[in-house]
């Protein structure tokens, strides 16, 4: 059984989690153009990485941010969902 | 059976990237209809290595959208006679395919399909329970008393056929039409000058080429990577299992968009399962348990004799994901870049007129009538091709 360390409850079995896709930093409606925000809306980083990703703790609905590799399916750090607030982390 | 290679040329008029049964239906159609033999087919691995060795095999046309099914329905027609073309036996085997309903809403669905799949002439019809019971005597009908089945779409023209077989055979066809097939060729590098394509670096050296056909299913994001083009596609493993082989019992094809399982039965007795995708994304063919337990407590709530029957097989494929459903195919914002991506789990019964479709795309540089519903700029546009209500199962 794989096990996921929640910022909240601490390590918890990877089927009590669900995938909420990669953090993704949103243009500024007001001022991008129509092709910058239809980029923002569909496209994605397909290719293997080291991603920052949203996972749910779907028992407790706690919402936070995973390191992740998807290559080797290794998470290297959780954090709080405040981690990402105005940007990726450096 | 092929040709086997030393080196490769330093140039050709057409490189297709991925020898599996798309990118070989291609190259055959490409020699066959087009008459364009100077053509190499680069492969990382071996012939049908990919997701065309590791699908479920089936084949139906039965979709929502006016794109998807004109689309499937010229590929189950292509189906037909390729056995015959080849001159190899496909074990093409139309069954019949029922895909199940357990809720009113799914009802709905069924009946949405059949209407769109009658509109364009394809054989789909929403049926009510008593005649899944007649079609499937063995099933349970109320599913283990949870998901009791109300009816079903029932879609005549649905099959199976051997898949390694589907790219040895356009494999060979293109072979001997005088198409290079390179396998063990992985491709390092695309080179673009001034927006167009004029040759792929591989691990076994250059070439020139000014077109380049990209058909290698869940490695698309990273070829995409070298001409620097962005798509919606994402990548998620689906894993598949097969059981020892036991006497014949299942002649139809079954889904189950509730129960998150499909399953037909081989000629050889074996029954091949598949369910929905894994998750999260991930590059990587590993297998779990995870997925052995939960298909295997489907399938026994739809046919509960299966429970001394044993698993031989798991293994999974990487499945090029988008938002909608639908493929990315065509003509791209770099000059002479072709795509054939964005397969999904719905790849296999379009090897034919993906083929066709894309060999027409290559020689001429403009998109098949029948793929203008998938061209990647379709986001940009906000039109999307809706086809998750005809995906097999919930994913």
């Amino acid at each position: 059984m794989k096990i996921m360390v929640c910022p909240l409850n601490g390590p918890r079995p990877i089927m009590e989690f669900a995938y909420g896709g990669e953090v993704r930093v949103s243009p500024d409606p007001d001022t991008c153009s129509d092709a910058e925000w239809s980029a923002y809306i569909f496209n994605r980083s397909g290719s293997p990485g080291v991603k920052y990703e949203w996972w749910c703790h779907i028992a407790s609905g706690y919402w936070f941010i995973a390191l992740r590799d998807t290559a080797k399916d290794l998470v290297l750090r959780t954090l709080p969902a405040d981690a990402v607030r105005g940007g990726l982390p450096a | 059976m092929f040709t086997l290679r030393d080196s490769l040329r330093p140039s050709y008029d057409v490189v297709i990237i991925g020898a599996g049964g798309h990118g070989l239906a291609a190259a055959y159609y490409l020699a066959r209809d087009h008459g364009i033999t100077n053509v190499a087919v680069l492969e990382k691995g071996y012939i049908g290595g990919g997701n065309t060795g590791r699908n479920t095999t089936i084949i139906r046309s039965n979709y929502l959208t006016p794109e998807g099914v004109k689309f499937y329905d010229e590929s189950v027609r292509l189906w037909q006679d390729l056995g015959e073309d080849f001159d190899l036996n496909l074990f093409y085997s139309t069954r019949g395919h029922y895909t199940l309903a357990h809720t009113d809403s799914a009802m709905r669905t069924m009946r949405w399909r059949a209407e769109v799949n009658k509109h364009f002439g394809v054989r789909s019809e929403a049926v009510d329970a008593a005649f899944v019971a007649r079609g499937i005597p063995s099933i349970d009908m109320s599913c283990g008393g949870h998901a009791p089945i109300l009816g079903a779409l029932y879609h005549e023209p649905g099959a199976i056929a051997r898949h390694d077989a589907v790219a040895w055979g356009y494999g060979r066809g293109a072979d001997r039409r005088g198409v290079e097939i390179h396998q063990q060729t992985e491709v390092t590098g695309i080179r673009v000058e001034g927006g167009r394509v004029v040759g792929v670096d591989t691990t076994r050296g250059s070439i020139a080429t000014p077109k380049v056909l990209c058909a290698v299913a869940g490695y698309t994001p990273r070829l995409l990577d070298m001409v620097g083009l962005k798509t919606p596609i994402y990548i998620h493993p689906l894993q598949a299992m097969v059981s020892e082989p036991v006497k014949p019992w299942l002649d139809p094809i079954i889904v189950s968009g509730s129960l998150h399982v499909y399953v037909s039965q081989t000629a050889r007795g074996e029954l091949v399962m598949g369910a929905s995708l894994d998750p999260y994304e991930l590059h990587q063919t590993r297998s779990t348990l995870d997925f052995v337990e939960g298909l295997s407590s489907h399938m026994l709530d739809m046919f509960p004799f299966l429970s001394d029957v044993k698993v031989n097989r798991q293994w999974a494929g990487l499945s090029d994901m988008t938002p909608d459903f639908a493929p990315l195919m065509g003509v791209t914002p770099v000059e002479g870049f072709y795509l054939d991506a964005g397969w999904g789990t719905w790849g296999f019964k379009a090897t034919p007129v993906c083929g066709k479709t894309m060999s027409y795309t290559v020689a001429t540089g403009r998109n098949h009538a029948l793929i203008e519903g998938f061209t990647m700029d379709r986001f940009a546009r906000y039109q999307l091709t809706g086809e998750k209500g005809a995906a097999s199962v919930g994913h």
